[in-house]
């Protein structure tokens, strides 16, 4: 049954419960795609193959004894090498932590065992989740299904790359600046940015930890919703985990209707360095909205244009303190340690050997931004950002439901191409940082091919903190009125691998 | 805004605790200038009275109860020791020999 690597989450688990088909089945059909096409794609850092094969016995075991199976129990996912898993290797995509096995779990990925949810594996990512591209891996870079020789975006660009090559039905990801939904938009799938302080960071590895958030990756807005309220909720092991119901998004999945919806197109996010295709089928959306009975207007929100400066003083400054635990003492790798050099020379060359590139220029950034003299016109002055941008979107979600904006500039873009310019590739985030730095939700779902290189365009919707049923309300029409006029779901038209 | 030198990087590299190589230091500095050049947009606002945001949510001492509750045992804290002696991680000299 290859067409089993083809199913839904939902449709997974419903096979699975009904007893069609055994999760041991699922999960080996899934590690059979893994081992076809992942030399190819490289979104997998690391597969537990017996890991993830007990892990459906248990559920198959559980079923054949009666018991109640959760929503998502024998599903099979890939989960983001920055989340620790207990007894098998976390490298957050950096040599200095090569080999380095947790003696934990994060509560998300206790969740994900607690549901029944099969983890295949570890995929790729950039470096301690810096970067658009997954270029700053120290593993490898991740191949975009649509195109190999494309990146497939980051820092998750390992979890989108492993939902679009149908190597398994959901992923986790993590969106600090739009690592979640970049990857998302430039490989045909689902991601969901979460209200932050929903979903537990306790044993994420930190890069900024005002805007670190952990989410859902799937391949429908359905299968987003169920893996959402798997993993959501407080955690007290969190201090900044939020003590409240987690919004239903399940049912606001289901519902498919956007009528009499208020909804803003962000008057900023368009112009000079947007793709006309990208904006082609952006403005298709629009309409398309309209036509499923929504109301639709144009909104500003001039801070905006300075939430990438200010991104990129912020997550560099908290980048520079979080990763100041890697100093070769406790865990992770060593280097220079033969007897006559001191700590703290032995911490300097680790770093140097262990860091790539883009975590040095991070945190000799944020370093420069936190320092005395600078500190207030660098990282003071990103803070008042902060504020403007939380105003801006609070005065806008007076007047509408939810804000929506393509959410990359651009299709995917050539692995290599902006490798080694630094700003062009945090243009990237242009769209999606704003989010972060407010801590409201975002999502980002397929909503068609730019016609010039016939790569997928994002669409992103935006809501208010703990609002995040209304991105599934809307995502989860759009979703099924395109699939509608396609005949098909978009990633049907993903060339073989 | 002033843009950033050589010898500031190398400085920042040090408090870093990252020990750079000459052309790597070149290469930073070139491109954290023009880095620094683009992010320096900020200062528009540094004069504008509004007040900072350094957290999204207005959270202020979360407390847990301090109970007693199941944690690492000392072998598995020292599972990823780069090297370990008497359940303590062992580490090169802090102090100087003189």
């Amino acid at each position: 049954m290859t067409d089993l690597i083809k199913y839904t989450a939902a449709d997974t688990a419903a096979a699975i419960a009904s007893g069609q088909v055994s999760a041991v089945e699922v999960a080996q059909a899934h590690l059979d795609r893994i081992d076809a096409v992942d030399k190819k794609v490289n979104a997998f850092l690391h597969v537990d193959t017996e890991g993830a094969l007990a892990a459906a016995r248990a559920v198959d075991a559980k079923r054949a004894k009666g018991e109640e199976l959760g929503p998502l129990a024998g599903v099979p996912l890939a989960l983001k090498d920055v989340f620790t898993t207990q007894g098998i290797p976390t490298t957050c995509g950096s040599k200095i932590l090569e080999g380095w096995v947790p003696p934990y779990d994060a509560t998300l990925t206790s969740r994900l065992k607690d549901a029944g949810v099969v983890i295949l594996g570890k995929t790729n990512m950039d470096e301690f989740a810096m970067g658009s591209s997954t270029e700053n891996s120290a593993y490898g870079v991740t191949g975009n299904p649509w195109d190999l020789s494309r990146i497939p975006g980051g820092s998750g660009g390992g979890s989108a790359a492993a939902l679009a090559a149908y190597e398994a039905p959901l992923a986790i990801g993590t969106d600090t600046g739009g690592s979640i939904r970049q990857p998302g938009a430039v490989t045909g799938t689902v991601g969901v940015k979460p209200t932050y302080g929903s979903v537990s960071r306790y044993g994420l590895i930190a890069f900024s930890s005002s805007l670190d958030q952990g989410g859902p990756c799937a391949r429908t807005v359905l299968d987003a919703a169920l893996l959402h309220e798997a993993i959501a909720g407080h955690d007290p092991l969190d201090s900044t985990s939020i003590d409240a119901p987690v919004p239903a998004v399940v049912a606001a999945a289901k519902l498919r209707d956007v009528r009499g919806m208020r909804i803003g197109v962000v008057k900023e996010f368009a112009g000079e360095g947007y793709q006309a295709g990208v904006m082609q089928r952006f403005n298709e959306s629009v309409e398309l909205l309209r036509e499923l009975g929504a109301e639709v207007v144009e909104v500003s929100c001039p801070s905006f244009t300075l939430a990438l400066p200010a991104y990129y003083l912020i997550a560099p400054s908290e980048a520079s303190s979080n990763l100041a635990r890697f100093d070769a003492m406790r865990y992770g790798l060593r280097v220079g340690d033969d007897g006559t050099r001191s700590a703290e020379d032995v911490t300097a060359l680790t770093r140097e050997a262990g860091f790539g590139p883009e975590v040095k220029r991070r945190i000799i950034l944020g370093t420069y931004a936190l320092s005395s003299g600078y500190y207030d016109a660098y990282y003071g002055s990103a803070q008042k950002v902060r504020t403007l941008i939380s105003r801006d979107f609070d005065a806008a979600f007076a007047g509408v439901d939810v804000l929506i904006s393509p959410t990359t500039p651009t299709t995917a873009f050539p692995i290599g191409e902006r490798a080694d310019d630094p700003m062009a590739m945090y243009l990237a985030d242009l769209c999606t940082i704003p989010s972060n730095l407010a801590g409201n939700a975002a999502m980002s779902l397929p909503c068609g091919l730019a016609p010039e290189d016939n790569l997928p365009v994002g669409l992103q919707i935006i809501a208010p903190a703990m609002a995040d049923d209304r991105l599934y309300r809307v995502g989860g029409a759009v979703e099924a009125a395109l699939n509608d006029k396609w005949g098909h779901p978009l990633l049907e038209e993903a060339p073989a691998l | 805004m002033p843009g950033i030198t050589r010898e500031e990087v190398a400085h920042l590299a040090r408090l870093s605790r990252l020990e750079l190589q000459a052309e790597e230091l070149d290469h930073f500095a070139e491109q954290l200038d023009v880095i620094i050049g683009a992010v320096a947009r900020v200062s528009e606002v540094a004069g504008q009275d509004v007040p900072p945001t350094s957290h999204p949510l207005p959270l202020t001492n979360v407390m847990r109860a301090d109970e007693v509750r199941p944690s690492l045992t000392p072998e598995q804290a020292l599972s990823g020791a780069p090297a370990a002696e008497e359940q303590r991680f062992r580490v090169p000299q802090i102090l100087g020999e003189d």
